[in-house]
C-alpha cells in the first residue's frame, strides 16, 4: 500500500481539458458542469508503487444555482443536505481508494461510524464499481483531514447523499486502470476482458487477478481520467440486502471502542463533575487524601471539574466520590423546567395571521417538549497522549476537523501537531458532533503530563451532557368551509449549539444560498433548510426563535423535526377533525408531494388502517418529507388501564405501543437491511419521545443520573409487530436514512395516543409530569458501584 | 492488594489488585477482556452481562475479592468455545439478522440471551413474549425487534 499525499499534484489544467474533450460524441449533455455525460466523471490515478485511485469529494453535487427554490418553501428544493453536499466545492479535495498485493481495496472514509451502517454501505459501493467480493473491501475511518475544510462531517444523514458518486468514481477509475494492466499482461484488448470478483479474464482463458496487478496498474504520476460509471440497472451488489461488514467483530466482542484501545500508558481518567450544570471546582479540601487512594496515580483540578487518573476506572469512581470539593455555581443556576418554558413563552414570534375572510374559523394549539439527553450506551470518552509540542487524540468524533481545532486551540499548539483519531463509536444520536469528551481529555492530559483514557461516568451524562434543547411549537390555522387558508407556527427552543461546523458551512456559502437565507442566523437557516411542510395549506410560515441560557445543547438523531413533525401532524388530525374527515383521506387530500402519498397508502394498507379497535386502544399515523425522502407511520396503542398500570422494576411502562408499520421513500437504497435497521431505530426513538424519555430540570441540574433514571424505550416499550417498507424509488441518488425515521414515528405515537385516550397531550413526552425515581445525590456526583451481583445470576 | 484466582473463558488466571474493585474492571483494565462494556456501573443497562459459572451476572456490580478460585468467568471472547463450532448459535442467528448497529450493548445482549434460553430450558418452557419483555438489556440505537427474533432464533438453534 502506498501513503497518498495529502495533497496529490494537481493536473496540468490543460491536459485535463484534453482529456475531456475526448468525450464520445454521442454523451447526452447531462451534468453540464464538467461536460461529462450524467454518468461520466473525471477521477483520478494518484502516484503510487501499487495502484491508487481518487475522485474529488464533491464530484457530483447539484450546483447551487440550479436549486434556487420556485416552490413556497426551501427545503423542499435546496436543503440541509444540499449545502452540506455542496459546501466543499471549492476546496476539491480528495478521497482515494488503495488496493494492495492481496486483491484488497483500501478506503479510508472521511465520516464517522456510529452504527448507521455507512461502512458497509461504502463498501457495497466499491464492490459494485469495481466487481469485488464484499469481503475483499476493507472501509476505516479517516483521521482529521484539515484540507477537507467543511467535508468531514457525519450529519445530517448526509453520508450516502454526498460520497455516492465520488466513491464511484474512484472505484471505477481503479476498475479501468487493473483491465489495462491486464491486456497489457494478457496480450489481449480491453474489450475482450470480463472483471468479475476480483479476477480479469481474457476469452482465450487467460486470467490475472486484482492482486497480481495492483503493482502494474500503479501510476508513476497523479493524471485524470475519464470514466464512465455502471448504469443503476447493471447493480448486482448496491439494492441487494447485506449484513454489516462489521457484524462479526461485534457479536464476538472483538469490535474495538475508544476505551477498548490499548494505548500505552493511558491510565482509566474520570472527572469528579459539580452538583450544579456548568458548574466549576473553586477548592478541594482532601486533595492529599485523594491522591494516597489505592491506585490513584493523579488528581488535578481542571475547568470541568477535577480529574482523577487511577489504575482501573473502578478506583476512578471511589476516588471521585471520595472528593471534598467547593463548588462555584453552574450557568443555569435555580432554573428549572417552570422558569425555562416562561422564558421560552416570553420568547414566542407573534402570529401575523394574513387578512382572511370574516366566516373563517381557526384552530390554535401549542405543544411543549421537555429536555432530552442525546448520550448514547458508549459514554463520552477519549484517549489523549499530550507530549511538549504535539498531541495524539483518538475519539468518535463526527466532525474530527473542528475538534483538532479546539483542541490545538486548548493546548496552545498549531492545529498541524495535533493527530486525531477517529474511532467507531458505541452510538451517537448528534451527541459525538462535539469533541468535548476529546477536548476535556487533551486538557487532562497536559495538565498531568501522562497519557490518559477518559470516560464519563453514565450519572454524567443526562446531568452534564449535551441535551436536545426544550422547546415549544405554537400552530394556528384557518379554515373556510373544506380549505385550509392559512397555517404558521413558531417554533421556540432553547439555543441549539451549532459549534461543530454547520454554522461555519453557513457562513462560507452566505452568499450561493437561496434568496434570503444568508442573512438569517445560523439556527433560522437550518430551521428553514430542514423543514418543509407537506401540505397545500395556502398561506404557511413557519418560523424559529431561540433563547441562549446557557445549557449544553446539540441535535439529536435530527435537529428539529421530531418536534416539529409532533406539533404538526397532530394538529393535522386536528384540522380533520374539525372538517368532519378522516385522518387519512383528509392527509391525502391536501399532501402535496406524491412520494409522501405513497408512503402513506402503503402503510393504511399494510397496517390495516381503521380496523375495529377495542375501546382504549386506536392507531395513530403520520407522515414526513426530509432527506430528499418520504416516511409514513402507522401506529397502534394500547392505553388501557390494564396495560398502562402494568409493572416492571424501576421502570416506565404507561401506554404500550403494540404495532408499528413504517414505510419510507430513502430514494436509490444502497442496502435496504441496513435502512430497515434505521427505521426500526427511529421508531424506537420515536416511541420514547412522544412517551418515556426526558430529562427533568430542577433548581439549576439536572435529576436523572442512570438508565433505570432516563426511560429510553426498553423491550417493555417496543411494538412486538414491527414491519419496514422500503419503498420503491424513482430517484438515482440516495437520501437520507439515519435519522428519517424518527419524526413520523413520534408524531403518528402521538396521534394515536390521542384518539387512544380523547385527549390531544401537548406536552411532551406525556409521563414528563411525574418523576418516576429517587433521584441519586449531586454529592458524591456519581453512585457507587453495588456489590451484590452475585445474587442475581440468572 | 491482594492476589485473585479465578477463571477467565477457560484459563486460569492471577490479578494482584485491590479486594473491592469490581470484577468488570478487573477484566477491562487489567486482563484486557474489553468484549464486557461499560454503560453504567450499577448493573442497570446491562452491557457488560458475562456468564459465571453458567450464569448470566453483571461484573460491574461483584467484588473480584467475592471470586472463588473455582469461579468460571466467561466473557463474549469465549462465549463461541463453550459449543460447537466456529461461533455459537446465539451468534449465528445474531449475524443470520444482522442485529447489531453500533455493536456496543452487543456482547451483553447475547450473554443475557444465552443465559435466558438456558433458564427457560431448565424451567421445562419455551420463551415467551414476557421473556423477553424482561430483558433489562439497554439497546440505545433501538434494535429490539431484531434482538427479540435473534433469540427466538438462537433458542432453536441450540
Amino acid at each position: 500500500m502506498t501513503t497518498v499525499p495529502a495533497q496529490p499534484a494537481r493536473p496540468d489544467p490543460q491536459e485535463a481539458e484534453q482529456l475531456l474533450a475526448q468525450s464520445p460524441p454521442d454523451s447526452p449533455p447531462g451534468d453540464g458542469r464538467r461536460g461529462l455525460s450524467r454518468r461520466g466523471f473525471l477521477g483520478y490515478v494518484v502516484a503510487g508503487t501499487t495502484l491508487a485511485v481518487a475522485a474529488e469529494l464533491t464530484t457530483g453535487a447539484r450546483p447551487a444555482a440550479a436549486a434556487v427554490p420556485s416552490g413556497p418553501q426551501v427545503a423542499e428544493v435546496f436543503d440541509l443536505g444540499d449545502l452540506q453536499t455542496r459546501s466543499a466545492l471549492p476546496t476539491s479535495q480528495l478521497i482515494t481508494i488503495t488496493l494492495d498485493g492481496n486483491g484488497v481495496a483500501h478506503f479510508a472514509i472521511p465520516r464517522m461510524e456510529v452504527g448507521q451502517g455507512i461502512t458497509t454501505a461504502a463498501a457495497m459501493l466499491i464492490a459494485e464499481e469495481l466487481d469485488l467480493p464484499l469481503d475483499k473491501v476493507e472501509v476505516t475511518l479517516a483521521p482529521a483531514r484539515p484540507e477537507l475544510v467543511f467535508n468531514q462531517l457525519t450529519g445530517g444523514s448526509n453520508t450516502m447523499e454526498s460520497m455516492y458518486t465520488p466513491i464511484r468514481v474512484a472505484a471505477a477509475v481503479a476498475r479501468g486502470r487493473l483491465l489495462a494492466a491486464a491486456a497489457t499482461l494478457l496480450g489481449a484488448q480491453v474489450s475482450s476482458l470480463t472483471a468479475r470478483s476480483g479476477v480479469i479474464t481474457d476469452t482465450a482463458g487467460g486470467s490475472a487477478t486484482y492482486g497480481q496487478l495492483a503493482a502494474l496498474a500503479a501510476s508513476a504520476q497523479t493524471v485524470p481520467v475519464r470514466v464512465n460509471l455502471k448504469s443503476t440497472s447493471s447493480f448486482r451488489v448496491v439494492g441487494t440486502p447485506q449484513n454489516r461488514v462489521d457484524a462479526r467483530d461485534a457479536v464476538t466482542g472483538r469490535k474495538k471502542f475508544t476505551m477498548d484501545l490499548a494505548v500505552p500508558d493511558a491510565l482509566p481518567t474520570m472527572v469528579c463533575r459539580p452538583p450544579t450544570l456548568n458548574g466549576s471546582a473553586r477548592s478541594v479540601q482532601n486533595l492529599p487524601a485523594v491522591q494516597a487512594m489505592p491506585g490513584v496515580t493523579d488528581v488535578v483540578v481542571v475547568d470541568t471539574g477535577v480529574a482523577v487518573r487511577a489504575a482501573t476506572f473502578g478506583q476512578c469512581i471511589d476516588a471521585v466520590r471520595a472528593l471534598e470539593v467547593t463548588w462555584n455555581p453552574g450557568t443555569v443556576a435555580g432554573e428549572s423546567d417552570e422558569s425555562v418554558l416562561r422564558r421560552l413563552k416570553a420568547a414566542e414570534l407573534p402570529m401575523a395571521v394574513p387578512k382572511v375572510p370574516l366566516l373563517a374559523r381557526t384552530v390554535d394549539l401549542r405543544f411543549e417538549f421537555m429536555f432530552r439527553s442525546s448520550a448514547a450506551l458508549e459514554p463520552n470518552c477519549a484517549i489523549a497522549d499530550v507530549r511538549a509540542g504535539r498531541a495524539t487524540v483518538w475519539a468518535g468524533l463526527k466532525s474530527p476537523i473542528v475538534a483538532q481545532r479546539n483542541i490545538a486551540d486548548a493546548l496552545g499548539l498549531p492545529q498541524t501537531s495535533v493527530k486525531v483519531n477517529v474511532v467507531t463509536g458505541g452510538g451517537s444520536f448528534g451527541h459525538k458532533l462535539f469533541g468535548d469528551a476529546a477536548i476535556e481529555a487533551a486538557k487532562i492530559s497536559k495538565a498531568m503530563g501522562k497519557p490518559v483514557k477518559l470516560m464519563w461516568h453514565r450519572a454524567d451524562e443526562p446531568r452534564q451532557g449535551r441535551t436536545h434543547p426544550m422547546a415549544t411549537s405554537r400552530i394556528r390555522a384557518t379554515l373556510l368551509g373544506s380549505d385550509v387558508l392559512t397555517f404558521e407556527q413558531r417554533h421556540t427552543s432553547i439555543q441549539t449549539d451549532f459549534s461543530h461546523g454547520l454554522g461555519e458551512r453557513l457562513t462560507a456559502m452566505a452568499a450561493e444560498l437561496p434568496a434570503g437565507l444568508g442573512n438569517l442566523g445560523f439556527a433560522q437557516s437550518i430551521f428553514t433548510l430542514t423543514q418543509e411542510l407537506p401540505y397545500d395549506f395556502g398561506v404557511v410560515t413557519q418560523l424559529l426563535n431561540e433563547v441562549d441560557m446557557g445549557f449544553n445543547t446539540g441535535s439529536m438523531r435530527n435537529i428539529y423535526s421530531p418536534d416539529v413533525a409532533c406539533a404538526n401532524e397532530l394538529f393535522v388530525d386536528q384540522l380533520a377533525k374539525k372538517l368532519g374527515k378522516d385522518p387519512v383521506a383528509f392527509r391525502l387530500e391536501f399532501l402535496k408531494n406524491e412520494r409522501v402519498k405513497a408512503c402513506l397508502r402503503k402503510v393504511v394498507e399494510v397496517g390495516r388502517w381503521g380496523r375495529a379497535m377495542p375501546a382504549g386502544t386506536a392507531q395513530g399515523i403520520a407522515v414526513h418529507s426530509e432527506y430528499k425522502g418520504a416516511t409514513a407511520v402507522l401506529v397502534e396503542i394500547d392505553c388501557r388501564p390494564e396495560t398502562v398500570n402494568r409493572t416492571v422494576r424501576d421502570a416506565v411502562t404507561g401506554p404500550r405501543v403494540t404495532k408499528a408499520v413504517i414505510a419510507i421513500d430513502a430514494g436509490l437504497v444502497v442496502n435496504p437491511r441496513g435502512l430497515e435497521a434505521q427505521m426500526m431505530g427511529g421508531v424506537s426513538d420515536g416511541i420514547a419521545l412522544a412517551l418515556t424519555s426526558s430529562n427533568h430540570l430542577q433548581d439549576g441540574h439536572f435529576l436523572e443520573a442512570s438508565w433505570d433514571n432516563y426511560f429510553y424505550t426498553r423491550q417493555w416499550n417496543i411494538p412486538p409487530t414491527f414491519e419496514c417498507i422500503v419503498m420503491p424509488s424513482d430517484r438515482d441518488l440516495p437520501g437520507g436514512a439515519g435519522e428519517a425515521g424518527v419524526a413520523a414515528s413520534v408524531a403518528a405515537t402521538a396521534c394515536a395516543y390521542a384518539r387512544a385516550t380523547g385527549t390531544v397531550p401537548t406536552r411532551f413526552p406525556v409521563n414528563h409530569g411525574t418523576v418516576s425515581f429517587t433521584p441519586k445525590t449531586f454529592v458524591p456526583p456519581v453512585p457507587a458501584s453495588p456489590t451484590d451481583g452475585l445474587s442475581h445470576t440468572y | 492488594m491482594a492476589q485473585h484466582t479465578f477463571t477467565v473463558n477457560g484459563e486460569i488466571v492471577t490479578v494482584d489488585v485491590a479486594d473491592d474493585v469490581r470484577l468488570l474492571w478487573v477484566l477491562r483494565d487489567v486482563l484486557g477482556y474489553t468484549g464486557p462494556k461499560y454503560g453504567c456501573g450499577i448493573n442497570v443497562c446491562k452491557a457488560c452481562t458475562s456468564h459465571i459459572n453458567g450464569k448470566a451476572f453483571n461484573p460491574c456490580s461483584v467484588r473480584v475479592g467475592d471470586l472463588e478460585a473455582t469461579d468460571e468467568v466467561t466473557t463474549i471472547e469465549g462465549l463461541a468455545a463453550t459449543a460447537p463450532g466456529d461461533l455459537h448459535p446465539m451468534q449465528e442467528a445474531w449475524l443470520e439478522r444482522d442485529v447489531a448497529q453500533c455493536g456496543y450493548c452487543q456482547p451483553g445482549q447475547i450473554m443475557a440471551a444465552v443465559a435466558l434460553v438456558h433458564k427457560v430450558r431448565a424451567e421445562g418452557r419455551e420463551i415467551t413474549d414476557a421473556d423477553l419483555d424482561a430483558i433489562r438489556n439497554v439497546c440505545r440505537c433501538g434494535t429490539y425487534n431484531r434482538i427479540r427474533e435473534a433469540i427466538r432464533d438462537g433458542a432453536a438453534r441450540m
